[in-house]
This record gives structure tokens, sequence and C-alpha cells, in this order.
């Protein structure tokens, strides 16, 4: 099959190199006879090629890359723009949180400093009061302190009496005890 | 040889009597130019925010191509878009299609190749002579060059601006031409050799046809920044 191919491209072309010995030899493209009509058909393929091309078909494609181009500008200003209001709401919300963190911040002071101003004064309170009942006590033990002497004084002088009546059966008198026990407790003192 | 012959297709055209047949070049120009209308109409038709794929391809080789012309030849250069556009993409095309084995290559041939050369040769010049009037001749007379060398210089200038459109139509011709023959050379060398010897033939000619490839992209690219590089001189004057 393949050599049957091979062989008959070799007899085309013995026959090419056949004609082809057979012309004047040369290029044909010295050859001046169809000059004129390549030519011709040459101004006239290409003529209306650029005609059809320069007034229909190149205007579409520049107009549509400018359409594109136009597109895209403006898909792009619009992200710009977008980009530019979320940057934005975003700085918004930024302020409201940080506002919002400011306030509790203050919520929190005012409440410490409130409940701080209430521990003060109750501890005023109880320590006013504290006071007032250690200076009672003080000056009970001071009245105590006071009266104490007089009292033991008293009572010396009454035991001392009595007994000196027991025991003598007479009736002393009561000042002289009182000075004698007066004098004891100085000496004791 | 004969990959490069025109024939006549259909009836004979005469006008006087001058010939302008119907040709398999004719065909191939035919060809070219639909397939850019049809792929670029296709690629502008609908307008999506994300291009598909051939509205995609219509548009970077929009952006491509101004984006060539604006690089170097400036802002002034914008009115003429279009036409160099059509330039690069039916040159881009011809070649191409060139490419399709038994197809014809419209660029392979001096003349159609010279014709466009010599259009944008006497277009830039007209439009040199429109933008600055006789002030253009200034591009032969370099600044900076010593009176004496002024004469030689200038006629250097001359000769090399004349020989523009030459230069222009011989570099894309020659290009083609010789790709395609090298291409049908180790063809040929494939057939000769045979089933034993042909496989190297073979596969030069495979990674010849991915180097023609390229060669029909280049040329146009070339092409179309040459007429570019020419407009500029046209429309600003550096000299």
């Amino acid at each position: 099959m393949f050599l049957r191919f091979s062989q008959s491209l070799l007899i085309y072309f013995l026959l090419f190199s056949y004609v082809e010995s057979a012309e004047s030899g040369g290029m044909p493209q010295l050859n001046p006879e169809f000059w004129f009509s390549q030519i011709f058909w040459l101004i006239i393929t290409f003529g209306i090629m650029f005609i059809l091309l320069s007034k229909l078909v190149l205007p579409k494609i520049s107009e549509n890359l400018e359409v594109r181009k136009a597109q895209i500008s403006e898909n792009i200003e619009a992200a710009e723009k977008q980009r530019e209001e979320s940057d934005k709401k975003l700085k918004e919300y930024d302020q409201l949180i940080l506002n919002s963190k400011n306030e509790a911040k203050d919520y929190f002071n005012k409440a410490r400093e409130k409940i701080l101003k209430d521990v003060d004064k109750k501890r005023e309170n109880l320590e006013k009061e504290i006071n007032e009942e250690i200076n009672k006590a003080e000056k009970e033990i001071l009245d105590l302190k006071n009266k104490s002497p007089e009292k033991i004084r008293k009572i010396a002088s009454e035991t001392s009496s009595d007994l000196i009546k027991q025991l003598i059966g007479v009736e002393v008198n009561n000042s002289s005890i009182s000075a004698i026990v007066e004098d004891v407790t100085r000496k004791t003192n | 040889m004969y990959q490069f012959n025109v024939y006549r297709i259909g009836p004979e055209i005469k006008i006087g009597e001058v010939d302008l047949s119907f040709t398999n070049a004719s065909l191939f120009m035919v060809i070219s130019s639909l397939a850019v209308l049809i792929i670029f109409n296709l690629g502008s038709k609908k307008n999506s925010l994300i291009p598909n794929k051939i509205q995609l391809l219509a548009e970077l080789s929009y952006t491509f191509v101004s984006k060539m012309i604006s690089d170097t030849a400036g802002s002034k250069a914008k009115p003429y878009f279009s036409f160099i556009f059509s330039l690069f993409m039916f040159v881009l095309f011809c070649n191409m299609f060139g490419m399709i084995p038994y197809a014809f290559t419209v660029t392979s041939h001096i003349i159609v190749t010279f014709v466009l050369a010599a259009f944008i040769f006497f277009g830039v010049t007209i439009i040199g002579f429109i933008k600055h009037g006789f002030g253009y001749l200034k591009l032969f007379v370099p600044s900076g060059v010593p009176v004496v060398l002024l004469p030689l210089i200038v006629v250097i200038e001359v000769i090399s601006y004349l020989s523009r459109p030459v230069s222009l139509s011989v570099r894309l011709f020659a290009n083609m031409m010789a790709g395609h023959t090298m291409m049908k050379v180790f063809g040929g060398f494939v057939i000769s050799l045979g089933i034993v010897g042909g496989w190297l033939p073979l596969g030069f000619s495979v990674a010849l046809t991915g180097l023609e490839i390229l060669v029909a992209f280049l040329q146009a690219y070339v092409f179309a920044i040459l007429t570019c590089i020419y407009l500029n001189d046209a429309l600003n004057l550096h000299h």
C-alpha cells in the first residue's frame, strides 16, 4: 500500500519535472504573462478587504475594546468606592466599640467609687460608734476608779466599827475610825 | 518551480490587450482576504465582557498591530492604522495559506509584493510632501554632517530611499520563494531516496515546515513594521 503510494508520488514527481523542463525554464515569477491579472486582482481583493475592514470590522473591534475598558474602569471605580465606604463603616464600628468600652469603664469606675464611698461611710460610722462605746466604758471605769477609794474607806470604817463593837462592845466614834482608816490607807499606799 | 506557476481558472478575460483572467493567484488572494474578513467579522460581532476565543484572537491582533504602530510611528500614525492592519493581515494570510500543500503562495510572486511595496512607497512619499511640503527633502540631508561629505551623503540617502520599494518587495518575495523551494527540494529527496534513505530529508521537511510557518509570520510582521518605519519618516521628520 505504502509502496504503491510512494510509487504514484514518484510518477507525479517525474511528470511534474517533465512539465517543468518542458517550460521555458527559469522562474515563473518573471514571466509577465499574468502580471496585469495579478495586479488587477490584488487591487480588487485587497481593496475590498481594506474597505470592509476599515469601515465595518475595525471600528467595531475598537468600540468593543473601548467599551470593555470603560466597563472595567467603572467596575474598579465602584469597587474602590465600596472599599472606601466599608473602611468608613469599619472606622465607625471601631469608634462605636471604643465608645462603649469607655462607657463601660466609666460605669465600672462609678460603681467602684460608689461602693468605696459606701464602705468608707459605714466604716466611719462604725468607728464612731466604737469610739463612743469606748469613751463610755472609759468614763465608767474612771468613775468607778474615782469612787472606789471612798467606798473602800467607808466599808473599812464600817467593818472596823462593827468589829470593834463586837470585840469590845463599845460604840466608837465614826469620825475617829475614819481618820484612822485614812491614816492606814495613806501608809499602805 | 511548478508550485509557482500561475494558470488561468475559468474563462479568459481580456480588456483590450490586457489579460485580466481569474487565475490560481487570484483565487488565493480571494481566499485570504475572505478568511481575514470572516475571522475578524466573527471576532467583532459579539461584545462580551469576557471574550470568546475568536473575539480574543481579533482583539489581540488589533492591539498587537496598534501597539506596533504606536511604538514605531507614534500617535500621528493612527489614521493609517486600518491600512497597516489590512496589509499585515493580507500578507500574513497569504503566507500562511501558502503553507498548505498544493496551495498557491500569492506573496511568492515579485509582482504582487512589488505592487504592495510601490503603493506604500508612493503613499508614504505623498504623505511626507503633504505634511512637510518641500521640507520633506530634508530627509536626505542628515544634520551634523560635514559640508564636504554632504553631496555624497545626499546621494546615498536618495538611493537608499528610492531602493525602499525594491528591498521591501524582494525581501518578502525571496523569503517566501526560497522557503517553498527548499521544501520542495527536500520533498524531492524524500521521493528519490525512497523508503530507506528518505527519512532524513523527511525530518528536514518537517522541521522546515515549522521554520516556514515562523518565516511566514515574521515576514508579514517585517513587512508591516517597515511600512510603519517609512511612515514614521514621513510623519515625524527627524533629520
